[in-house]
């Protein structure tokens, strides 16, 4: 949905902890992403590439690692992990009172450099 | 060399949303983000929580749309201190647009302040602003799958109006039906049925937010 923004802060985070730590190259870019934050990995692959062109991060990797939506049901304490954004429902006892554990997250995990 | 982040990507917007959310704090005024698709009658439903807030409290506007100052014109007509923010295009209002137009707002003695989002049920979920509560309105003729369709907006509100509830009958709109999914995403709603054009059930929305403008003013 707003993929030019969000990868232009994803590359501000990496350039700003890389310079922070004295790197004078960024070579990958990990980024975790809830699967409710719905971004478009391939538009992100695009913008990143051009985005990054005239910074440490040139020709830099970005590994987008999806986190799988996981419920806790309040009624009977047990996780699932769920498909897709929508009503959900606790697989084993059928109860609609349920808490996100995982899956709306969007975040910079590491950076490798040289 | 592996270097650990661990930095949101949204970080730079929810800090200056945690600012904004102190500067609310630090004055007393209670922030409502509110949300809807077009049309769905925000505007209308401030002008008539203004109109019955008047004498015992004071409310200012933001008013968030991609063009025009239609909306702001209709509130400050009504003597109510509001600021018109433009996106220029943009689907949202985030954080930094609302500490910007706090500089143009007179909060001298505003005890609520409600900032009109953008008209989309999408993209305004993933923002915060730093407000102190969500509502969403979703009227009647929308129908009544929408938070089956735009789940996020739903599931993060403390507040749904049901809006236009005067043209129920015309309509196959199922106010148990509504209910019923809405509660499935998000089981401490506070559904609160009303028409801002009748006046019918606006009592129960007003009860909810005196509560929290007692609250926000340490009474």
């Amino acid at each position: 949905m707003h993929e030019l923004g969000l990868t232009q802060s994803i590359l501000d985070i990496a350039v700003e902890h890389a310079v922070k730590n004295g790197a004078a190259k960024i070579s990958q870019v990990n980024v975790k992403a809830g699967e409710m934050t719905a971004i478009v990995e391939d538009s992100m692959q695009f913008f990143f590439e051009y985005l990054a062109g005239d910074t440490i991060a040139a020709g830099a990797q970005l590994v987008i690692e999806h986190v799988p939506i996981v419920i806790r049901c309040l009624q009977c304490g047990k996780e699932s992990e769920v498909e897709q954004l929508d009503i959900y429902t606790c697989p084993h006892c059928g109860e609609h009172a349920v808490e996100l554990v995982s899956g709306r997250e969007f975040f910079v995990d590491s950076i490798e450099v040289e | 060399m592996e270097i650990k982040v661990l930095e949101s990507i949204f970080a730079a917007n929810e800090n200056l949303a945690d600012k904004n959310a102190e500067v609310f704090k630090e004055k007393g005024i209670f922030a409502i983000n509110l949300m809807s698709s077009p049309g769905a009658g925000k505007t209308s439903f401030i002008l008539e929580t203004a109109r019955r807030l008047s004498g015992h409290h004071k409310a200012a506007v933001i008013e968030g749309d991609i063009a025009s100052k239609v909306d702001a014109e209709k509130v400050r007509e009504h003597g109510i201190e509001t600021v018109q923010i433009n996106t220029g295009g943009a689907c949202h209002l985030e954080a930094n647009m609302i500490q910007k137009s706090l500089e143009y707002l007179d909060l001298t003695g505003v005890d609520l302040l409600i900032i009109e989002n953008v008209g989309n049920l999408v993209c305004p979920a993933d923002f915060v602003l730093g407000e102190s509560a969500r509502v969403v309105i979703l009227s009647v003729p929308e129908g009544d799958d929408k938070p089956l369709k735009y789940p996020t907006i739903f599931s993060s509100c403390e507040v749904l109006i049901i809006n236009k509830i005067d043209m129920l009958a015309l309509s196959d709109f199922s106010m148990e039906r509504l209910e019923d999914t809405v509660r499935k995403l998000n089981p401490n709603v506070n559904v609160i049925p009303l028409s801002c054009r009748t006046g019918e059930g606006f009592d129960a929305w007003m009860g909810w937010l005196e509560d929290k403008l007692s609250g926000a003013l340490g009474l």
